[in-house]
């Protein structure tokens, strides 16, 4: 089966019942979309995520209630260098979707979405201790696999594999 | 009254004590370390302490090809390999685009149940040791050595198995190999009853999780409790049923729902599950089709020993992809299974290499220790041996 290529208008998503209603309430803040392989990724302007997150879980129609996952990828040496990648459930009417936001590599924050979400207490922390990116308001950013002491955050892509010697 | 004295009786906040719990202790089932804040035998505040295990396995698969990423997704849940294989394979299927033959399906569905059996048993045996009844653990992994035996036969391994590959199989199950899963099947049924028998109505055993580490509804989802551990809470979700993968549509089964959101609705949802997985089995027998258990795509999966013997162009594909792996397009994959601990993750990023740019792995017990800290409020410290037991981690999903 030959890969369908990626839908990038946004005009074509509007069916999906998260992009409707981020468009419809917080327009301003949605950068860009992208349907590939099955799977919706909304680009959401950084200083709007906690506000996109709790729309799309309060929503009544599509409630996505439930946050799948929150990790980050690093795309060095290109600016914006992080992507913070949440990934979001509907327990009731059982859709995904993925949101993005973009941040720069010099000091790379971002506002925590543990308000909507308990649950992404310890993932942030994870992002914070492996990436170095920091979510304000967030209420124990710390270290959470390496040491305390450790220098450096092991998975951007400039720090070796073998760790420094 | 000495100064002394009158510090002691006046210090009201110094009532609590803290308490470490692990990481070497025997009901934390691996490294987990639990600080607890107890004010006498009840606890104030859990606050779980992870990473003693934490190998950083996602940044060696960024290191490696994307078929050598199979064997290290084994290590992170080790209770059950396949699982992981399966979520990893999925993932990259995806990117590729690629159809798997039906057999290579089928073979998928009944080893991944044979892995949930095999995972639950584990989980049954300590659990239930945890909280004094010895005798489970001895007939739990009785019946486990035969889903090893098993899994020994198809992959040539107990534990670390790696069969299933990007593409489809490993290889061919051996002769006879459905034969022994029937025959195990057939028994296990006597089997669950037997562990039923001994604990289900088991008044010492009803006593210490009826009731006990509750999780309402509503916590366990903002706390992103995930499997039984989010069904026993009353939220109806598995996402064999609900976002079907790997053929898993045709399958009939029920998926167990309780409402109670304690350590005992925990443990029925599990041992119902032990029933429906013999009955996924027990229906990918039957309805096993034939064929190969390999995609067509001699780019990506790796030849036949015998084509590679009489078949130039194999030689050369084996060559090539043994030495510089394959390309995936570019683009990004988020595949979710439903493992025995809930759901399992796998967020795979190409950037159009023969590596991963990213492989990112959602694990289940990860969720669901998050929920331990609101369980344990307000019970005593024996509960949280029960509580820990009951979400049923496995350390190297968690710190990875």
């Amino acid at each position: 089966m030959p890969l369908a290529p990626p839908i990038t208008d946004i005009e074509l998503l509007k069916s999906h019942p998260a992009l409707a209603r981020l468009l419809s309430s917080i327009g301003a803040a949605v950068q860009n979309a992208k349907f590939d392989r099955d799977e919706l990724t909304i680009w959401i302007d950084k200083s709007s995520i906690r506000e996109a997150c709790a729309i799309l879980r309060d929503d009544a129609d599509c409630p996505f209630n439930y946050l799948a996952d929150l990790t980050c990828v690093d795309w060095y040496p290109s600016e914006p260098r992080f992507e913070v990648v949440y990934h979001l459930l509907s327990i009731p009417k059982k859709e995904r979707v993925r949101l993005k936001a973009r941040l720069d590599g010099s000091s790379p924050a971002i506002e925590s979405v543990t308000s909507v979400w308990p649950s992404a207490n310890h993932y942030e922390r994870e992002v914070f201790d492996l990436f170095g990116v920091r979510f304000t308001g967030h209420p124990n950013l710390k270290r959470i696999m390496m040491p305390d002491d450790w220098e450096g955050h092991p998975l951007r892509k400039d720090y070796p594999v073998e760790g420094y010697r | 009254m000495s100064p002394t004295s009158a510090s002691l009786a006046q210090s009201d906040q110094d009532r609590t004590v803290v308490l470490n719990m692990g990481p070497q202790h025997p009901s934390t089932h691996g490294v987990l370390r639990l600080v607890l804040e107890i004010d006498g035998e009840t606890i104030v505040r859990l606050r779980p302490e992870i990473g003693y295990l934490h190998t950083g396995i996602e940044k060696t698969c960024e290191a490696k090809f994307y078929q050598q990423v199979v064997p290290l997704t084994d290590r992170i849940d080790y209770l059950c390999p396949l699982t992981n294989n399966l979520a990893y394979c999925l993932a990259v299927e995806k990117l590729l685009g690629l159809e798997i033959p039906p057999k290579a399906q089928w073979m998928r569905v009944l080893m991944n149940e044979l892995t949930r059996i095999n995972s639950h048993l584990v989980w049954l045996g300590t659990h239930a040791m945890d909280l004094g009844a010895f005798t489970v653990l001895l007939y739990c992994f009785r019946e486990r050595e035969d889903v090893l035996r098993l899994f020994e036969m198809v992959s040539g391994q107990r534990m670390m198995t790696s069969y299933f590959r990007i593409g489809g199989l490993a290889l061919e199950p051996p002769l006879g190999f459905f034969e022994h899963v029937k025959k195990f099947a057939d028994s296990f049924t006597s089997k669950v009853d037997e562990y039923e028998g001994l604990l289900t109505g088991n008044p010492i055993f009803l006593m210490r999780t009826k009731g006990v580490a509750r999780l309402s509804a509503e916590d366990a989802v903002a706390l992103g409790a995930c499997g039984p551990t989010l069904r026993g809470s009353g939220v109806d979700i598995d996402l064999r049923r609900d976002v079907p993968y790997t053929g898993y549509e045709n399958f009939k089964f029920k998926v167990p729902v309780q409402t109670e959101g304690d350590v005992f609705a925990r443990y029925i949802c599990r041992v119902q599950e032990l029933r429906e997985s013999i009955g996924i089995v027990q229906q990918a027998l039957a309805g096993m089709p034939e064929g190969p258990v390999k995609a067509d795509a001699p780019k990506v999966v790796l030849p036949d020993r015998e084509k590679m013997k009489t078949q130039m162009e194999a030689l050369i594909y084996h060559f090539k992809i043994i030495t510089e792996g394959f390309t995936v397009p570019a683009g990004e994959v988020y595949q979710g299974v439903e493992s025995p601990r809930g759901e399992m993750g796998y967020y795979v990023v190409s950037d159009g290499t023969a590596k991963p740019y990213r492989v990112h792995m959602r694990g289940p017990s990860y969720a669901n220790l998050q929920t331990v800290a609101k369980m344990c409020e307000g019970c005593l410290i024996a509960d949280v041996v029960a509580a820990v037991g009951s979400i049923d981690i496995v350390l190297g999903d968690i710190d990875r």
